[in-house]
């Protein structure tokens, strides 16, 4: 529910003509508050309250957060859409994992090594887990701020979320821990949201609130932003998986659809608290992560649950008005060597990784030529101008490849059968071979290419 | 401020689709709420999404050992590998007739439609008929298949925009349903399905957008799903409004880190799956047996 210009217009003070905002009139200001072109400071006319009821409704339905601080701090928060394909989801939700301070020093150690270390290579990007998650769960002061204080020695400025059942113990993990550092406090509840608001008011970091459902938990967020908190992140406590979607559906439902502010915060979820094996965790967590989640919390990090987890993370935020690329070069495939053959073909990540695999599978060793098309599939990047004969000729010699292989062998996608004839006359010396139409047939046709090589 | 909860209601309906006849019959869709919004009061979900295991007619060569180890006592019987199938408690019965392949055996249609005719009978469950997207064999393998089974009510697929004519009408003739088939694009499936349903009503026809594996393409076949959904179930299109089919277990079990290790295959598929079920898959075909219990726990 994005505010009117026309709304906005009517808060005005009206000097019509004073133009000290820099706009023509009020209208246009108004105009141009409402897209987002202008910050409200610019008029000087207005009222302390009308500032703030202005500001408050050119608030981002969905609160931005950051948890964290430097290079590594996480944001999340600030969503717009229900669905990926209505624009897109703009901040990818943290994966954390939590450490306790029941847990033996050693497995202490693993988790927040695991946190630093554990990562995967997938198409150029580097995919990792995000934050810590440190719990309280022996009550003892001294040995939840041993814990924290641990987890910032070791963790090489990782984010945190302090979890702990009572302020006072949320408090000295902040100290171990240092306020500049921004961890999230969880969490506020039904039972110490008075302590919470005289003893957090006025810190400056992000607090979480659980409650058993959402009227509770809007209740909750009310009372605390009239405290002064706002930088708040929800956990409607349900722990039972299409319950816990439910409420993550209505918490954006509320917040985008019927602009309820008191719901318009990121969430927390906690797989690990759902269920006891791992698989199920994660497809709990994954089910959790397409459905807005805003931090996902896992009770160990496997690689076999955090890759397909982060790689599904990468997919669901992917941007989906931006073909998705792939680096342009050359791709050697099962080992080629000097004698291998040449494919190419455009850089839209599908397109390469249907062809690549297609290879991949065959086990001719070859070389893939992937041309830069700006993300664009074979024929919308010939429509275009983008992927030619003579573009193509100017990559293959760009990047070398003669100096590779002798072979003068390139396959072309079966689709650009037409540009055959235009490829060979820039590319004197190379026998310009048509491919199949779909990557589906190189499986045959690749394996008899080879035998006549 | 007080909360009220935000429930939404459709004035769509999915179609309802039944596969298989008599006791074996099985229904698809004729839901008017969109995937397990069902869960909160939203509107009916009459049919919860089922699971079919894939079965193929000939033994695999390239599948990963281990998805290939749990049948591969069976994996050359396709009547005792579709039983294994039964017995892990699927709710249909997903075969793939590869071998019919030109690129493969080429196996004759009435050789194809013979041994489709032995797993129906040796099983109690509906069947899905696949063959391999040549638009050239498959309507007569489809055919025969569609003659060798009349009036049993397989599900017969994919059809394409090249092929849809004769095999829709061998379904017409004998009885079954069809899957159609467009290339991850909203706007040519519609277009097919338009065609295809001047032969068939939307009672027996069942898309599939394709599916493709987690890191290979999901985004992009999530959210034509998706979509999909929205345009039957709140905009009530009726020529979207059919069940839809995510057959994504093939496309997971040829990449590379599923074949890495079993554990991050089952991982691989599991994910896959669990997404398109949230995409509003009415039927998800899958292969890992514990890919498929693990599922089937989730959303019953």
């Amino acid at each position: 529910m994005a505010v009117k210009g026309t709304d906005l217009v009517k808060l005005m003070p009206k000097r019509q003509g004073c133009k000290d905002c820099g706009f023509p009139t009020c209208f246009a200001f108004a105009m141009k508050l409402a897209t987002g072109g202008a910050e409200v400071s610019a008029c000087v006319y207005l009222s302390e309250e009308v500032r703030a009821q202005i500001e408050e409704l050119l608030a981002p339905p969905i609160r931005p957060i950051t948890i964290g601080q430097g290079a590594k701090a996480l944001a999340i928060g600030d969503e717009e859409v229900m669905y990926r394909h209505e624009k897109t989801f703009f901040h990818q939700p943290g994966i954390g994992c939590l450490i306790s301070d029941t847990e033996d020093a050693k497995e202490q150690e693993r988790k927040i090594k695991a946190l630093k270390e554990m990562q995967f290579i997938w198409i150029g990007r580097t995919l990792k887990a995000d934050v810590a998650v440190v719990q309280s769960a022996s009550g003892d002061q001294g040995k939840f701020s041993a814990l924290v204080k641990k987890v910032v020695e070791m963790g090489d400025g990782i984010p945190m979320v302090l979890m702990a059942d009572t302020i006072d113990l949320l408090l000295a993990g902040l100290e171990a821990c240092g306020k500049d550092k921004r961890p999230l406090l969880y969490a506020i509840t039904e039972r110490n949201i008075d302590e919470a608001i005289n003893k957090l008011a006025g810190l400056d970091v992000p607090v979480a609130v659980k409650a058993d459902g959402l009227e509770k938990v809007s209740v909750l967020t009310e009372k605390l932003k009239e405290a002064g908190l706002q930088d708040l992140v929800l956990d409607p406590g349900s722990r039972k998986v299409w319950e816990a979607v439910r409420d993550q559906i209505f918490i954006r439902r509320a917040a985008l659809k019927q602009g309820f502010k008191p719901l318009g915060y990121p969430t927390i979820t906690f797989p690990c608290q759902m269920t006891g094996d791992p698989r199920e965790e994660l497809a709990v967590a994954a089910a959790l992560l397409t459905r807005y989640a805003g931090i996902i919390c896992l009770s160990d990090l496997r690689e076999d649950v955090l890759f397909p987890l982060t790689v599904l993370r990468l997919n669901i935020y992917t941007d989906p008005r931006v073909p998705m690329a792939v680096e342009a070069k050359v791709y050697e495939i099962n080992q080629p060597t000097d004698t291998s053959p040449v494919l190419i073909t455009t850089n839209f990540a599908l397109t390469y990784f249907s062809v690549a695999n297609e290879i991949e599978g065959t086990r001719v060793p070859a070389y893939l030529v992937i041309q830069d098309t700006e993300g664009l599939s074979v024929l919308t990047s010939w429509s275009t101008g983008k992927f030619s004969g003579e573009t193509a000729a100017l990559f293959i010699k760009k990047t070398g490849i003669e100096g590779k292989t002798k072979s003068r062998k390139i396959v072309i996608p079966g689709l650009l059968a037409r540009i055959k004839g235009e490829l060979e006359d820039e590319m004197p010396g190379w026998e310009v071979i048509v491919g199949p139409r779909e990557a589906s047939g190189i499986s045959s046709f690749l394996p008899e290419l080879a035998g006549k090589c | 401020m007080a909360f009220t909860a935000p429930v939404e209601s459709y004035k769509g309906k999915a179609a309802e689709v039944t596969i298989g006849k008599g006791k074996r019959a099985i229904k698809l869709g004729g839901e008017n709420v969109l995937a397990f919004n069902q869960t909160f009061d939203e509107g009916q979900f009459p049919n919860p999404p089922k699971l079919a295991l894939e079965v193929w007619d000939m033994e695999p060569q390239n599948w990963s050992p281990w998805v290939l180890g749990p049948y591969k006592d069976v994996a050359a019987d396709p009547v005792a590998w579709a039983k294994r199938c039964e017995g892990l408690g699927a709710d249909l019965i997903f075969l793939s007739l590869i071998s019919c392949d030109p690129n493969e055996k080429d196996t004759p249609p009435e050789q194809a439609a013979a041994l489709v005719k032995r797993v129906y009978d040796a099983i109690s469950l509906p069947l899905i008929v696949y063959t391999t997207g040549d638009e050239k064999k498959d309507p007569a393998v489809l055919a025969a298949v569609a003659k060798a089974l009349s009036g049993e009510n397989l599900l017969l697929g994919p059809v394409t925009k090249e092929d849809f004519e004769p095999i829709a009408n061998a379904a017409k003739e004998h009885g079954h349903c069809v899957v159609t088939q467009a290339p991850v694009d909203i706007n040519l499936q519609k277009e097919l399905n338009v065609k295809v349903s001047r032969i068939l009503p939307p009672e027996r026809i069942v898309l599939d957008p394709l599916a493709s594996a987690l890191g290979y393409g999901i985004e992009y076949c999530f959210s034509v799903m998706e979509r999909t959904k929205h345009v039957g179930i709140q905009f009530q299109d009726a020529m979207m409004q059919m069940p839809v089919i995510a057959n994504c277990a093939g496309e997971v079990w040829k990449n590379k880190e599923p074949k890495e290790r079993e554990e991050l295959g089952i991982a691989w598929e599991e994910v896959t799956a669990i997404t398109y079920l949230l995409a509003g898959a009415d039927c998800v075909v899958m292969r890992h047996p514990e890919v498929f219990k693990l599922v089937k726990g989730m959303i019953t």
